[in-house]
């Protein structure tokens, strides 16, 4: 084993694999989490459809429904999307950037034990008849103190707690690892799509989840202390909550959705065999999507009586959204029809289901961005075909792409085609036949979020429709479970670079080593393996003693230092767990805060405390920022 | 056999300061996080003003003995803060321990004025929205100001005991930064609680 081969390794056995701060390793159990929840999220639906597939059913009760609804929708956001695109992106960026490990390696590892807490604790609640109950957004004044007694709602709440400050951990990892660690050459105007995605990305999360961080924690305090923020007999307001979360939600979103436009612009241009057409205008559509966002969040309240002028402001902003999406779909169409002649691989089909769907989500969204029909619209099953048309066309769909796309370099092995399109005929059929009927029935005055209907509605052959379709999407996750797993038992190997594609990830080992690159390449263009002779250079002398990463500078990526990065350790597992007590325990006692924080502030000096064996090492190779000598690439070596 | 030219890092520095360093990145997503917490908690604080009837509600505005007192207090601490800071650029050990026991001595001095603090707001979080609000925007800046101060402890010990390398001495700036932000944070929150209740 060469040194940088045994300085990358984890121990083995179990200690080894909770102490790991491997990225790749971390985000390969953050995606499957994620997946898990998705998938128990999912048959909480399939338990909804079976009930609404007969008018006056009783198979559940009104009380168990309000849980299936709030828990499958809380699951849905907060431990599937956000964390699953999130996921992908710790994976995948350090390796598009061209460097060995995100910026805070061990803050990774922590955030994802947090990540895995936070969903434990909320299924386990939500088994033990402590599931959330007043809906994903859970408003006031039903999830107040009056009107939700018990603990559910305090469950939920933490779970917000839990997730954000996941994502939060998330989003810093991204932005430094993609500001300050790419590979010598890559500026700004070189850093793949989906770097670029999950930047604004990252951004848009720094800046929503704290307000339904306070949000939520104003909502437990309400319950738990007595404190007044949503009560208006003691002058507070229930509207407040609505602001704050949707000042949030609305944002959150397009934290799922972004991603997901940044996979769909890392995978045309590979079967298109060309670059992506308009990057700038890309870009620009990102980062104005972000901008739009957060200014749009007053639609989800058109019907709580706001004045009329501001009614007219989020309607524009609304529909205005429209302008960087349609821009979007025009490049990507211009890709595809200007490359070369396209095979339909399951990844391009599912970019092509994206289409499809999300331009029908697309199309009602603007309707429901128009005040006016919003009113007429507003809690019916017209909203929830809505929202489930752009959020898994919008981001299922290019996910399951993204799957498609990246396994063979993650796991080395290639899925199967023909699963592969099982896969996704079913979940596109599936889709369409369990959703577009909800169009009808919401038109129809069908309200959302009702346990039962009765038979004089004529609502029943359009939901039993709809609960067929929902079975058909579930036989299209089970495929994809079986591609999964027979793939990796006996898949055909992949190639380091399957689908001929141009972006950094492809130039290493499938699945890449630990280190991720043996030698960091410099970059001379956007499409960096599609070069000739690449790589014309390398980096050397990289540090091998400890784990090591090039820092480059933030605008022209010229290198700048050698980071020291952490080794393996059992400390961010156990401050997680000190944080979960601490999480916990404010659900049950406002003393928690102050009692549960000494494992806390124990656990963490534990984590950052140097051990001496790390310190020597360091020492060894120690080079003072006045005694180093600094080399920047001539302009010749960073054009192609 | 390969024609690559190579790019030879092995002279770099192995630690830098500002925001060269990815702990200054790292500090920063930090502070945006956080001031954005503290901004969304004192717009909530002006929404819930503009419902009230009549503001404070129900109370006399908190007393300005302690809550200015602080104040003075921490933007004094900010000299020892830059000259631990500065010493910390320099990798002048001596310096780094003195001037960071002066800001310790700071921060002790602030946490105790803030239980004083606590205790002349004239309200409680139970009575009102007002009382909530106010309780909840004085305890979110106290948990900034214990984390830090536990922070500096924490560094000033490693100071003495080791085992130090240089790339502490960028731990030692960045915790400085992160007081800056706390002494930041607080005077929009000084300006909220005490002043606009009495100017406005």
């Amino acid at each position: 084993m060469s040194r940088l081969e045994s300085t990358w390794a984890d121990s083995p056995g179990l200690l080894g694999a909770l102490s790991t701060v491997d990225h790749k390793r971390i985000a390969i159990r953050y995606v499957v989490t994620s997946l898990v929840f998705f998938v128990l999220a999912g048959f909480l639906a399939l338990v909804m459809r079976t009930q609404l597939a007969r008018a006056d059913n009783h198979l559940v009760g009104p009380d168990l429904y309000n849980q299936l609804f709030s828990m499958h929708g809380s699951a849905m956001m907060f431990l599937f999307a956000v964390p699953v695109m999130e996921a992908v992106a710790l994976y995948l960026i350090p390796l598009m950037v061209g460097t060995r490990n995100v910026a805070f390696p061990r803050l990774n590892a922590y955030g994802y034990w947090l990540f895995l807490f936070g969903g434990l604790m909320s299924f386990t609640a939500f088994a033990l008849d402590i599931g959330p109950e007043a809906g994903w957004f859970s408003y006031v004044p039903l999830a107040g103190p009056q009107y939700s007694p018990g603990k559910r709602t305090d469950f939920w709440a933490q779970l917000i707690t839990f997730t954000e400050v996941a994502a939060l951990i998330g989003a810093i990892q991204i932005i430094v690892t993609v500001f300050k660690m790419r590979a010598p050459g890559m500026t700004l105007s070189r850093l793949p799509m989906f770097a670029w995605a999950m930047l604004v990305t990252a951004f848009m999360i720094m800046f929503a989840m704290p307000s339904v961080m306070l949000a939520s924690t104003f909502l437990i305090t309400d319950r738990l202390v007595s404190t007044q923020f949503f009560n208006p007999a003691e002058g507070g307001d229930v509207l407040l909550w609505q602001h704050m979360f949707w000042f949030f939600g609305h944002p959150e979103v397009y934290i799922i959705f972004v991603p997901a436009l940044g996979m769909i612009s890392e995978i045309l241009p590979a079967f298109a065999r060309r670059r992506v057409v308009g990057y700038l205008g890309l870009v620009i559509a990102l980062v104005s999507i972000a901008f739009l966002s957060f200014g749009l969040w007053v639609h989800h309240m058109f019907t709580t009586g706001l004045p009329p002028l501001g009614m007219s402001f989020f309607t524009v902003a609304s529909i205005m959204i429209a302008l960087p999406t349609g821009l979007q779909i025009f490049c990507w169409i211009a890709t595809l029809a200007t490359g070369e002649r396209v095979r339909f691989a399951t990844p391009i089909l599912f970019v092509i289901g994206f289409f499809f769907i999300f331009i029908i989500g697309g199309m009602t969204g603007i309707m429901l961005g128009a005040s006016t029909l919003d009113q007429q619209l507003h809690d019916s099953y017209f909203v929830v075909a809505h929202l489930h048309y752009v959020l898994i066309g919008g981001a299922v769909f290019p996910l399951f792409a993204g799957f498609h796309y990246w396994f063979p370099k993650i796991t080395g092995r290639q899925l199967s085609e023909t699963l592969g399109r099982w896969n996704f005929w079913l979940l596109f059929v599936g889709f369409n036949v369990a959703f577009f009927p909800m169009h009808i029935l919401g038109l129809e005055g069908m309200p959302r979020r009702m346990y039962t209907y009765s038979a004089a509605s004529g609502w029943e052959g359009l939901n039993l429709l709809s609960t067929l379709g929902a079975l058909v999407i579930a036989a299209s996750v089970l495929v994809f479970v079986c591609n999964v797993v027979v793939t990796l038992l006996r898949g055909a190997r992949a190639a380091d670079n399957p689908w001929g594609a141009s972006g950094l990830e492809w130039a290493t080992a499938s699945p890449p080593p630990a280190y991720n690159f043996a030698d960091i390449p410099v970059v001379r263009s956007r499409a960096p393996l599609w070069e000739e002779n690449f790589p014309a250079a390398t980096v050397v002398g990289l540090p091998d003693l400890v784990p090591t990463a090039l820092v480059t500078r933030l605008h022209d990526a010229q290198p700048d230092h050698v980071a020291l990065l952490p080794t393996p350790s059992p400390w961010p597992l156990l401050a997680a767990i000190a944080t979960t007590v601490l999480f916990i325990g404010t659900i049950f006692s406002p003393w928690a805060l102050i009692w549960g924080s000494v494992p806390v502030a124990i656990t963490l000096i534990g984590w950052f405390w140097p051990s001496p064996d790390e310190a020597r090492r360091h020492r060894e190779i120690e080079i003072k920022p006045d005694e180093a000598e600094q080399r920047e690439l001539a302009f010749g070596e960073l054009s192609s | 056999m390969s024609t690559r030219t190579t790019l030879d890092v092995s002279r770099l520095p192995t630690y830098a300061f500002g925001h060269r360093s990815l702990m200054w990145w790292g500090t920063a997503g930090m502070i945006v996080i956080e001031g954005t917490l503290f901004a969304i908690g004192i717009v909530a604080y002006f929404y819930l003003r503009g419902i009230a009837q009549e503001w404070p509600l129900s109370a006399p505005p908190p007393d300005l003995l302690y809550g200015t007192l602080n104040t003075i207090i921490l933007l004094l601490s900010g000299i020892p803060n830059q000259l631990a800071a500065k010493a910390g650029e320099r990798e002048d050990l001596g310096s780094v321990r003195v001037w960071m026991l002066v800001c310790i001595v700071f921060a002790v001095a602030v946490q105790v004025v803030r239980i004083y603090e606590f205790g002349a707001l004239n309200t409680h979080w139970s009575h009102n929205a007002y009382g909530s609000i106010v309780f909840a925007l004085l305890t979110l800046h106290t948990v900034h100001l214990v984390t830090d101060f536990v922070d500096t402890v924490v560094l000033e010990v490693l100071m003495f005991t080791g085992p130090l390398t240089g790339r502490r001495f960028v731990d030692v700036c960045e915790n400085a930064g992160y007081w800056w932000f706390v002494v930041a944070a607080w005077l929009p929150i000084y300006f909220t609680l005490y002043l606009v209740p009495r100017l406005f």
